[in-house]
């Protein structure tokens, strides 16, 4: 399995981990394509070159299915199917371009947006901007909302940095410190909107049961969690990385 | 001769005094050296009579309610215990039309029997579905249930006869039955009545749905605020386990089933299957994405049973008196009765047991008696927080699952909650994103963001910012709430706010007579 996601990843998140099943033939985007049996629709449509705008999937980790901007359509189905969550089947036709898909993915991200530092939206980098850039959608309608931007950035590990006002909720290094650490140091407190990452039990990291292995920097698709050899010699809200 | 008197001990009677009443019958008795057998029965559901107190006579159950403590002696001076006239006097119980007109099937029981009487309930047909079952096939079982047109009473409405099956054909074992008693949505209590008054009909339902689909032992997943009722399961297990109607071959059939109570924390999304399923594994009560079914890999990944509280109670009478009995009352794909729960203002909250094709504005004028307040009746909210508004013109609807989708409402778990001429629309809208924020898993963005600027978006509108822009922009919110939430809360939470726009526009300072919110 993993010499596969080797060989298959070539620098493409595919968005789920592969599988090994017998190959199933189905169409995205009017291209015919064959995924193994056990595959998402994600990881077809990223074989097909027709990548879905993503952001809660990353294909070392098993699929979720809470960031909604991977919806597609499915012919013969209700509604618009997560294209992560659901598996191939053969014949299935998948589209992953129309307005109506477009629409939703922009209502959707315009939520991400209206709780996200808006001065980090221009020149950014990380895998919420690739989504920004793949959808086209860079602002949002919303004015003056609760939000969660004046988060106090949590910097007590020596290593990285965790700044909650660019955290999306995605759990993704919740899962990273479960699934591939096996660590479970962080988790989601809260409900609904209150709903944020924190470590242990209310911790800051350094004194939390994190072992500082990076698995959630790594996950982290908005630089929520970022290393803080990136800004050596200069502020981190006050720097951008690429600056 | 010893008169029995009834005294209710279910949850609304106890917290409008019924100990305190039960207790001065009993000291009265003693005072006037008459010998009264006082039983703690469960509730009729004739709330507005809570506690209501039933006399048998040779004349059949004589009412009197509201009693309070203090109307005792008075009641006792008039004669009650022959069942003489008096004030608080609602006659024989059968007669009250109210309960006259109603087609209690799951709701048999309610009000004859000690709910911890086993021989009571056996007395009442009790256990002769579990009876007949474990005398044919469970695949027969399972065929008997999809006959008689049994819907998930929980709220979505799915045929429970065919996710047995899928079950019962489900690889794996061990498998496994879960209630859901996480009884959540406003203005409900039918679980509850069921749970406190008439436990076993529960638990043999279980037992039932557990021998037709494989499973040997089952979870009641019970919401903290029923202590109530957790306690009178715990008693009703036991006593079903000391008289082998539960344990390791149930009445020496070779079939073994046991169950036991897990009581939630207080999350509304843990009515919601997976997140019970979760939750119920000791995790936080986060949705999972279906497929996979829980019917197939549902509790500690094994194929489950996730049934409501009076779906499994419907039942036992289904398979003593056979699904085409159900199957005869009700309309459409509606078989069977739906046990009402009227609430709001009503003059006559209650429990209302019918065949689905009851129109609402029979329940809410014939039954409810109208409203309390003795105003107009301006809304109806069908289905719990996120069943729709509708307003007077929506009141000949039928009780029927596809006739209140058709108006994008929903019958859910059977509570009708009444407003009169005074609600404020724009604030129950407000009320119902607010909602969705503050029970929201958070797991799917729609929900978790989008419920917050819902409620932002309104107060705005109300505030007169921006009215027509933020009124749009509130319609395509909705639309990606309804579109693109994980589960059914972020799903459906918007019903109730487009209707509130589309009924009563002008409670926003919206100008009437526009198109109706349009969502896809």
């Amino acid at each position: 399995m993993w010499s596969e996601l080797r060989n298959l990843r070539e620098g493409v998140d595919l968005g789920t981990p592969p599988r090994d099943g017998a190959a199933v033939s189905l169409t995205v985007d009017g291209k015919p394509v064959t995924a193994p049996a056990g595959s998402s629709v994600m990881v077809a449509a990223a074989l097909a070159r027709c990548p879905v705008p993503k952001l809660c999937a990353t294909d070392t980790l098993e699929a979720f299915g809470s960031c909604r901007m991977c919806l597609v359509e499915i012919q013969g189905r209700k509604g618009f199917p997560a294209a992560c969550t659901t598996l191939v089947e053969p014949g299935m036709v998948v589209t992953t371009q129309t307005a109506r898909l477009q629409e939703l993915r922009k209502g959707v991200l315009e939520l991400y947006l209206s709780d996200f530092p808006a001065g980090d939206v221009p020149g950014g980098w990380s895998e919420l901007h690739e989504t920004m850039q793949q959808t086209g959608v860079t602002t949002h309608p919303y004015v003056a909302g609760e939000n969660h931007l004046q988060a106090a950035v949590d910097a007590s590990n020596p290593y990285f940095l965790f700044d909650p006002a660019k955290c999306i909720v995605c759990s993704r290094c919740v899962r990273a410190c479960e699934d591939i650490q096996g660590t479970f140091a962080l988790t989601i407190e809260g409900r609904g909107f209150q709903s944020k990452v924190v470590a242990s039990q209310g911790e800051c990291f350094l004194d939390s049961e994190c072992v500082s292995c990076g698995a959630c920097v790594q996950a982290c698709p908005t630089h929520s969690l970022v290393e803080k050899s990136l800004f050596e010699g200069g502020e981190y809200r006050a720097q951008s990385p690429q600056a | 001769m010893t008169i029995k008197v009834c005294v209710p001990r279910d949850a609304t009677a106890l917290s409008l005094g019924a100990d305190a009443t039960a207790r001065a019958i009993a000291a009265e008795c003693q005072r006037l050296r008459q010998p009264v057998q006082v039983v703690r029965t469960s509730s009729r559901g004739l709330f507005w009579l809570e506690p209501f107190v039933e006399v048998e006579t040779p004349q059949g159950r004589v009412g009197y309610g509201p009693v309070e403590a203090e109307d005792v002696p008075g009641l006792f001076a008039a004669g009650f215990l022959q069942g003489s006239a008096h004030q608080l006097a609602q006659g024989n119980v059968d007669a009250i039309p109210f309960l006259a007109r109603q087609e209690r099937l799951c709701f048999a029981r309610a009000g004859l029997t000690d709910p911890l009487s086993l021989a009571e309930y056996e007395a009442h047909r009790g256990l002769r579905g579990l009876r007949n079952a474990l005398g044919m096939s469970p695949a027969a079982v399972v065929e008997e249930v999809v006959d008689s047109g049994l819907r998930g009473r929980g709220g979505a409405g799915f045929p429970t006869g065919i996710k047995w099956r899928t079950v019962a054909g489900a690889l794996g074992t061990p498998k496994y039955v879960v209630v859901n008693a996480d009884e959540g949505d406003s203005g409900t209590y039918s679980d509850r009545m069921v749970m406190e008054g008439d436990p076993f009909v529960l638990l043999e339902g279980m037992a039932i749905a557990g021998y037709a689909t494989g499973a040997s032992y089952g979870y009641v997943y019970l919401r903290s605020e029923y202590p109530h009722a957790a306690r009178v399961l715990n008693q009703a297990i036991a006593t079903l386990r000391a008289a082998d109607w539960y344990g390791a071959s149930i009445q020496g059939s070779g079939f073994a089933f046991d169950a036991e109570v897990r009581i939630g924390a207080g999350a509304y999304i843990c009515g919601e299957e997976t997140a019970l399923l979760e939750s119920l594994e000791g995790k936080r009560g986060m949705i999972r994405y279906k497929p996979p079914l829980p019917a197939i890999k549902g509790l500690f990944g094994q194929p489950t049973v996730v049934n409501n509280v009076v779906s499994l109670a419907s039942v036992p009478i289904i398979l003593d008196r056979g699904g085409k009995y159900y199957a005869d009352f009700g309309m459409g794909r509606s078989r069977g009765t739906l046990p009402i729960q009227l609430a709001g203002n009503v003059k006559r909250a209650g429990l209302v047991e019918k065949a689905f094709g009851v129109t609402l504005r029979e329940l809410i004028e014939d039954y409810g008696g109208g409203t309390r307040s003795g105003r107009p009746v301006r809304a109806v909210q069908v289905g719990g927080p996120l069943g729709a508004y509708f307003d007077q013109s929506l009141l000949d609807l039928p009780l029927d699952y596809e006739a209140l989708a058709a108006k994008k409402g929903m019958v859910g778990h059977g509570g009708i909650v009444v407003f009169d001429d005074t609600v404020d629309m724009a604030e129950q809208a407000r009320y119902a994103m607010e909602f969705c924020a503050v029970e929201s898993c958070g797991k799917c963005t729609p929900c978790r963001i989008g419920s917050t600027r819902g409620r932002e978006l309104i107060e705005k509108i109300v505030r007169g910012e921006n009215v027509a822009r933020n009124h749009r922009q509130l319609l395509a919110l909705c639309d990606v709430m309804v579109n693109a939430s994980l589960c059914a809360l972020g799903g459906m939470a918007p019903w109730p706010v487009l209707s509130a726009l589309q009924y009563f526009p002008g409670d926003f300072g919206l100008p009437a007579g526009k198109e109706p919110a349009h969502v896809v």
